[in-house]
């Protein structure tokens, strides 16, 4: 069962990695001051679970790999980050959009994560309710400003909405490594979630004036570690460093 | 000096908050528990965010402490769970971070309106006033949101409550 801890600790991990490293392409770039210090302070608190996730999975390994390691000299193919987090981060409506589908899912699962019979994944969790009950409020109440707004920002999050949508089920899927886990008390179980995640959406959506897509294709392939394009360049950017000068000091 | 909790707190009790130096990081409530154990000095500490920047500073500024007071065999064990929370402040700590500035948590988290978003007023840490406004929900530090006050205009830290 270790096997499957370590793989089910290292898929949150890395979906906090990479979501952290995504945003903070916006460091300074946001579009007015308050909002830069937002996304800013949101992706400390990622970068945080990011970390403690992986210092776990390190350990759970045994190997004498650190949290360092795992981030930075591992390949695409052996990242287990959710597909809808390694997108380009767009404009600002696309960043929020994910925002608000990752934090809504956040939410919920962390709620479920908080029983598990794993004393440490259950305190991770406990810590980040409160974090990602602040997030979801920034996001979702920016969803709502852009979608009940102008003609132009409505138009731009709603074009947000449906590029992302197709990514949305891939947060979802479960495989024998959630089996496992499940029946021994420590996985959360994505279907029950799932059902929580629709509704909230809806009525986000509903109150923002936006429509949800209907019958689209649903992208699939993190859990096997298949990627989009953007996730070898996304970890070319945030690798180089360590692999060039592997021994170099903060 | 005797190995005691109350002595190793007493220490630890003057290293300032690196982000706001006018309280320890005892009255934060990072420091959770001081085990002595056969001459073993054993804490276990918790974040405040689980990013904030701050903490390995904590860290090392606990590390210099102990080792200067000629304390050298210890341990550090971080912890998630219970999870940190602003409730842990004393009205005397929430006082001196007025006094410096910030406007302390107010309320406990308890009270559900903090799950709802619905803010009970903040008042002006300078002139008292309850007539303020939310500037924006995240401020210079993961702990902090701004605000600014109507009447005597001045924008103002609050410490948010969790």
């Amino acid at each position: 069962m270790n096997n499957e801890l370590f793989k089910y600790t290292l898929r949150l991990g890395d979906t906090n990695l990479i979501l952290g490293q995504r945003l903070s392409e916006w460091t300074g770039h946001g579009p007015f001051l308050e909002e830069d210090l937002a996304l800013t302070n949101i992706t400390l608190d990622i970068m945080g679970a990011a970390k403690a996730f992986l210092e776990y999975a390190a350990k759970i390994e045994g190997k004498g790999r650190t949290e360092d390691d795992l981030a930075f000299f591992r390949n695409d193919r052996e990242f287990y980050n959710a597909l809808i987090v390694e997108l380009p981060n767009g404009d600002y409506a696309k960043t929020i959009m994910r925002q608000a589908l990752v934090d809504t899912f956040d939410l919920y699962f962390y709620q479920e994560l908080v029983k598990s019979k794993d004393e440490t994944l259950a305190g991770i969790a406990q810590k980040s309710i409160k974090e990602v009950t602040y997030h979801l409020r920034h996001s979702s109440s920016w969803v709502e400003r852009f979608g009940d707004g102008t003609e132009d920002s409505h138009e731009k999050i709603q074009s947000a909405l449906n590029e992302l949508w197709r990514y949305t089920n891939d947060m979802f899927e479960m495989t024998e490594v959630d089996e496992v886990l499940i029946k021994a008390g420590i996985a959360v179980d994505l279907n029950l979630i799932k059902t929580k995640w629709e509704k909230h959406i809806d009525e986000l959506l509903a109150k923002s004036t936006l429509k949800k897509p209907e019958n689209a294709f649903m992208q699939s392939g993190s859990r096997k570690a298949i990627h989009t394009e953007h996730l070898a360049y996304i970890l070319s950017e945030m690798q180089t460093l360590p692999r060039m000068l592997p021994d170099a000091k903060w | 000096m005797i190995l005691t909790k109350e002595n190793i707190l007493q220490l630890l009790n003057k290293i300032p908050d690196p982000e706001i130096p006018v309280i320890s990081i005892v009255e934060l409530g990072v420091i959770r528990e001081v085990k002595i154990d056969n001459e073993k000095v054993e804490l276990t500490i918790t974040p405040t965010y689980s990013g904030c920047p701050a903490m390995k500073q904590m860290e090392d500024d606990i590390r210099k402490t102990l080792k200067e007071n000629k304390i050298n065999d210890f341990k550090i064990t971080m912890t998630y769970s219970p999870a940190w929370s602003t409730d842990w402040m004393s009205a005397e700590t929430k006082e001196k971070l007025r006094k410096y500035g910030i406007a302390p948590p107010e309320q406990n988290t308890q009270d559900k309106s903090f799950i709802t978003g619905k803010i009970k007023t903040v008042s002006c840490p300078r002139c008292r006033s309850t007539n303020t406004k939310l500037i924006s929900q995240f401020g210079s530090t993961a702990c902090k949101a701004l605000y600014q006050c109507q009447d005597c205009m001045e924008p103002f830290d609050y410490f948010k409550c969790i």
